[in-house]
């Protein structure tokens, strides 16, 4: 595998770190919404708003990287189709993970709470309080994340289908498994 | 002989202008709002229920007293799921404790326009003595008395149990009121 079938490393430690931050954070979101109020479960939106910022600023902080660096290119035995297929699952996913934090961010306002990032620092409010809104807000953060989950589950689902499938060297473009340069 | 007149006149309405007391309060310019801060994120809230029975003669400050009644059932406390949280018995225990009230019992004039006003606030059975900073704006029609003061809610058992935490619910309240009223002379 040559080294420029690989992500830079930069570029892999942010997709896991943001995979690892999604991973937390989401079914953080999905448990935390009907506990009953309680002081662990204002904690726990904290941390979730918490998780959300730091994923967005890292995220911001890739697409600018992936805007400077060639990503590697597929291997060649991948059809056109799929090449077409996995950019817009890639283009989407970076949509979703900057655009599902901010709608989070914009609820939160709306809903009279500001967004204080590890309880330090304060993010201004884009939106004045308003309850219909901040409902509305609260479907659109849920309708992106279970998008984002299905989009995820085809990513995930297609990255194990080329490297244990197709025995194509996949998981290694992220840095999975030894770093062979020959 | 008219110029004359006038000037008694003139002479005679001036003490008695000076004389106003504000005894009539005007509720829908007043307010009662309070704003504490829960993990670190600032919330703010407020009562749109409430009595205020005053008596305020500029020329006689120390004299002056207010009688304030909240009717705790109408609670903003920042979300309609706080809202119903602070009925219950570790907050306010609103069925046992429906209302709060201040009752001044010292008023203390600093200059400016600014007083200090000393009184007592039962909240949950409890009654705490408290000095209330209260800024006097005189107007046409009416006049605005703007106070602040801090409670610490937990002086009065707000927030029980698992909520005296107050790494996540702080115990410090900001209060801020104000009230309108207009005077007679």
């Amino acid at each position: 595998m040559s080294v420029a079938m690989r992500y830079s490393t930069p570029a892999i430690v942010l997709h896991w770190l943001v995979a690892l931050l999604i991973f937390v954070g989401f079914p953080l979101g999905v448990y935390m919404v009907d506990l009953p109020l309680s002081p662990d479960k204002l904690k726990l939106y904290s941390y979730h708003k918490w998780i959300g910022i730091t994923v967005f600023l890292l995220v911001a902080v890739r697409v600018s990287w992936r805007l400077m660096h060639t990503p590697p290119s597929l291997p060649a035995g991948i059809a056109v189709w799929q090449r077409r297929a996995s950019q817009i699952v890639h283009g989407l996913l970076y949509a979703l993970i900057l655009a599902i934090p901010l709608s989070g961010w914009l609820m939160s306002s709306a809903k009279g709470f500001q967004t204080v990032w590890f309880g330090v620092l304060p993010l201004p409010d884009l939106l004045e309080k308003n309850r219909e809104l901040g409902d509305l807000l609260a479907s659109v953060h849920k309708v992106l994340n279970f998008t984002l989950l299905g989009l995820v589950i085809l990513h995930v689902g297609a990255a194990l289908k080329h490297h244990f499938i197709e025995r194509q060297p996949f998981l290694q473009r992220m840095g999975w498994g030894r770093k062979e340069r020959t | 002989m008219k110029i004359t007149q006038l000037v008694l006149l003139a002479a005679l309405a001036a003490p008695a202008a000076h004389a106003v007391e504000y005894r009539t309060v005007l509720p829908k310019q007043s307010t009662i709002h309070f704003e504490f801060r829960q993990m670190g994120v600032p919330v703010k809230g407020g009562f749109k229920r409430f009595t205020t029975e005053m008596a305020f003669d500029p020329a006689k400050p120390e004299a002056a007293r207010a009688q304030i009644e909240i009717d705790l059932a109408s609670i903003d406390a920042g979300s309609p799921e706080a809202d119903d949280e602070s009925a219950g018995k570790l907050w306010f225990n609103r069925s046992a404790y429906p209302k709060a009230t201040f009752v001044s019992s010292q008023v203390r004039a600093l200059g400016n326009n600014r007083y200090e006003m000393r009184g007592t606030l039962t909240l949950k059975g409890k009654s705490r003595e408290m000095t209330v900073s209260v800024t006097y704006v005189p107007g046409k029609n009416a006049s605005i008395f703007d106070g602040s003061f801090v409670l610490k809610r937990l002086d009065f058992g707000i927030g029980e149990g698992m909520w005296a935490d107050v790494s996540t619910v702080a115990d410090e309240v900001q209060v801020r009121f104000r009230i309108a009223a207009t005077g007679t002379y």
